[in-house]
């Protein structure tokens, strides 16, 4: 097993016609992920090397049973595209685009809650299951098929720390980016807890970073509800506050949000943070 | 972005709320005409994007137009948390008999818009938050729906005893919600928002934040947009699809990914060096990409060394080599720089870089130590830019 995705998801890409989302269709599709088709509005039966393209995401459900979308429109029509992803049947939406709205996520979210949907994102690198499918942007080849299960609100560190539990002689389960964004679908407890109830997952990688106080709720419903070991990265101990990293969510506001507290905290609930990312694959190697 | 008070106040304004009568000051003189013609006593109040103006000095209380010069001008001299105030807020003084605090806030838990109200405003909220949670009122919106009438009124009668001034001031709660909505605001707060002697509520003091996100469809919000000294460089990476934030180090770093920036600053930070900044490369890495964030890394003149940390998912690694490869000698770039590239086509990294002098590494603590090792060797020698 692994979480969210397996050899049954299927998949539309959302923005198919488009330079990544061509690009990324056909390193998805090299993976061995089922990609089914795309969606550009207007451009619907035309295909982008081979992948049929529709004008709907509805119309995708009907005639290739999609059961996911992964967009990767521009931010300005990401949010019609997050809510014609909600309204089509789908069960799984991951959302690549940065810079939606934070108020349009909100709604988004609620109309989701609603239809029972799951969102991945928006602005996050999508997901990979190793050996069975990915959907996402995430670099195939540094994953293993293994035992640990990641979770992340960053991209390209996620990847750095992959390496490491790679280079340990590890693997993972699933790997999951959450999104940088200060609103997001899926957030750290809702993935432990799949996490939990997964018996090919043996123990759990969370990378956090400043802004909010996520990681501190990790860390409690850790204590009290996950039995598999987590082991913790969490970056920007030397960001000044008051600015904006990168993320939208990274920021720390009125003294909170800071590394130092994060930390802090998964230490008092035993949880290891690993000093550098080199560190991850030592302590996971610990434990598994 | 975070706007000024009297921006803020300026938008409350326009939507009917009852702000506090005010102008800006750029000099004393000014200041001092602008009490004047308010014939009343004023408060002089330092214009910056931070907390705390008033423990540093920044907000006075002035009987006369003489008084109102005077205090300009010590303000318009200060620096607080090291930004320098260019414009002070000349408000009419309001005899207050209490003092509430009102926001909307965007919550990261509910994933909703949340009304925040108190009975003990003026005072810094996340102290109220600490030390009497039970003394702010929380009320979650649903962000479909909007806020409803009864759910405004509810607000109202959480900060009021009397319920017919409840009813009567409910409009400010609704309103203050339509401008956080109306603006894609991420905070729109009255702190204090006060009752005068007379029985009258006052926006006496106003905080806005929007949310970055959302600027594209707001134009005419992009024009109160005021940089503070050193974040005009932010801004024009940002127009280049970069985000860079300066630090006080001497170590250059580009990076893909703010997670990685971040976690590579803390690596330097670890192994004994000063990173000079944040620099997100973003999604793409183009040529024209590294140019400018080159360029924007140079025109801080602490930088002696260059750490690209760049680990390829959107990102191509052979396009970053050509692109470093092509600005370095464009620049005629005399300074060490060292090389990490890693993740999509990254075997053919190695052959565009044999021929040139910058350093390549395969992993990130490498990449830091030597670039340490660069610094440290370039001191010795006497080195300078």
């Amino acid at each position: 097993m692994s979480i969210i995705i397996d050899k049954n998801t299927r998949v539309c890409v959302q923005g198919i016609t488009g330079r990544e989302g061509s690009f990324h269709a056909a390193r998805m599709i090299e993976y061995g992920t089922k990609v089914l088709c795309g969606v550009t509005p207007a451009k619907g039966g035309t295909d982008v090397n081979g992948i049929p393209v529709y004008d709907t995401v509805r119309e995708a459900v009907e005639k290739e049973e999609v059961n996911t979308t992964i967009i990767f429109v521009p931010s300005r029509f990401a949010t019609d595209a997050l809510f014609e992803a909600g309204d089509s049947g789908v069960k799984l939406v991951v959302c690549i685009t940065e810079g939606v709205p934070v108020l349009d996520t909100a709604k988004v979210l609620k109309f989701y809650r609603e239809k029972d949907v799951l969102l991945v994102g928006p602005n996050c690198p999508g997901l990979i299951s190793p050996g069975k499918s990915k959907v996402g942007i995430l670099p195939s080849n540094i994953f293993k098929k293994g035992r640990i299960g990641v979770i992340s609100r960053s991209g390209t560190l996620t990847y750095e720390l992959v390496l490491h539990i790679t280079n340990q002689g590890l693997g993972e389960s699933t790997c999951i980016g959450i999104g940088g964004d200060p609103l997001i679908g899926l957030k750290f407890i809702d993935c432990l807890k799949m996490f939990e109830q997964d018996p090919e997952t043996e123990a759990i990688l969370l990378v956090g970073e400043i802004g909010g106080h996520d990681e501190e709720d990790a860390a409690d419903f850790i204590k009290d509800n996950i039995s598999k070991p987590v082991v913790s990265f969490i970056a920007g101990k030397t960001s000044p506050p008051g600015k904006r990293m990168g993320h939208a969510g990274a920021i720390i506001s009125g003294g909170s949000g800071t590394a130092k507290e994060k930390i802090e905290k998964f230490n008092s609930v035993g949880i290891k943070v690993a000093s550098e990312p080199e560190e991850v694959g030592i302590l996971l190697k610990e434990i598994v | 972005m975070n706007l000024h008070e009297y921006q803020a106040k300026e938008l409350m304004k326009k939507y009917g709320l009852p702000v506090q009568e005010g102008r800006i000051a750029t000099t004393p003189e000014q200041a001092k005409k602008i009490a004047e013609d308010y014939m009343c006593p004023v408060m002089v109040k330092a214009q910056v994007h931070t907390g705390g103006r008033g423990k540093a000095g920044g907000v006075k209380y002035a009987k006369t137009p003489d008084e109102a010069e005077k205090h300009a001008s010590k303000i318009l001299n200060l620096k607080i948390k090291h930004l320098p105030v260019k414009k002070v807020l000349l408000a009419k003084a309001i005899d207050i008999e209490k003092e509430y605090y009102l926001a909307v806030i965007m919550d990261r838990d509910k994933k909703s818009p949340l009304i925040m109200a108190s009975r003990e405003g003026g005072m810094d909220i996340e102290e109220v938050a600490r030390e009497k949670p039970n003394a702010i009122n929380k009320l979650w919106v649903d962000p479909v729906y909007g806020l409803l009438p009864h759910q405004a009124k509810q607000v109202a009668f959480s900060l009021f005893d009397n319920k017919i001034f409840a009813l009567k001031n409910t409009k400010i709660v609704s309103t203050l919600y339509q401008l956080f909505i109306d603006c894609d605001a991420q905070i729109t707060e009255i702190n204090p928002l006060a009752l005068s002697t007379q029985g009258k509520l006052w926006v006496t003091d106003a905080k806005i934040v929007l949310d970055d996100n959302s600027l594209a469809r707001h134009p005419e919000l992009e024009g109160l947009r005021d940089p503070d000294p050193g974040e005009e460089k932010e801004l024009e990476a940002k127009d280049a699809g970069l985000s860079y934030i300066p630090l006080t180090g001497n170590i250059g770093c580009v990076v893909n990914g703010a997670g990685l920036a971040m976690a590579t600053m803390d690596l330097i930070k670890k192994y004994g060096g000063e990173p000079a900044n944040f620099l997100d490369t973003g999604g793409s890495s183009s040529p024209e990409k590294v140019e400018k964030a080159l360029s924007i890394l140079l025109s801080d003149k602490n930088v002696c060394v260059i750490l690209f940390n760049i680990f390829g998912g959107m990102t191509r690694c052979d396009d970053v080599a050509k692109g470093i490869l092509k600005t370095t000698r464009a620049m005629n770039l005399k300074l060490p720089i060292v090389v990490r590239l890693t993740g999509t086509n990254d075997k053919e990294v190695k052959n565009i870089l044999k021929d040139s002098p910058i350093d390549s590494v395969t992993s990130m603590r490498e990449g830091v130590i030597k670039t340490i090792e660069l610094l440290e060797e370039g001191r010795e020698k006497g080195e300078e830019r």
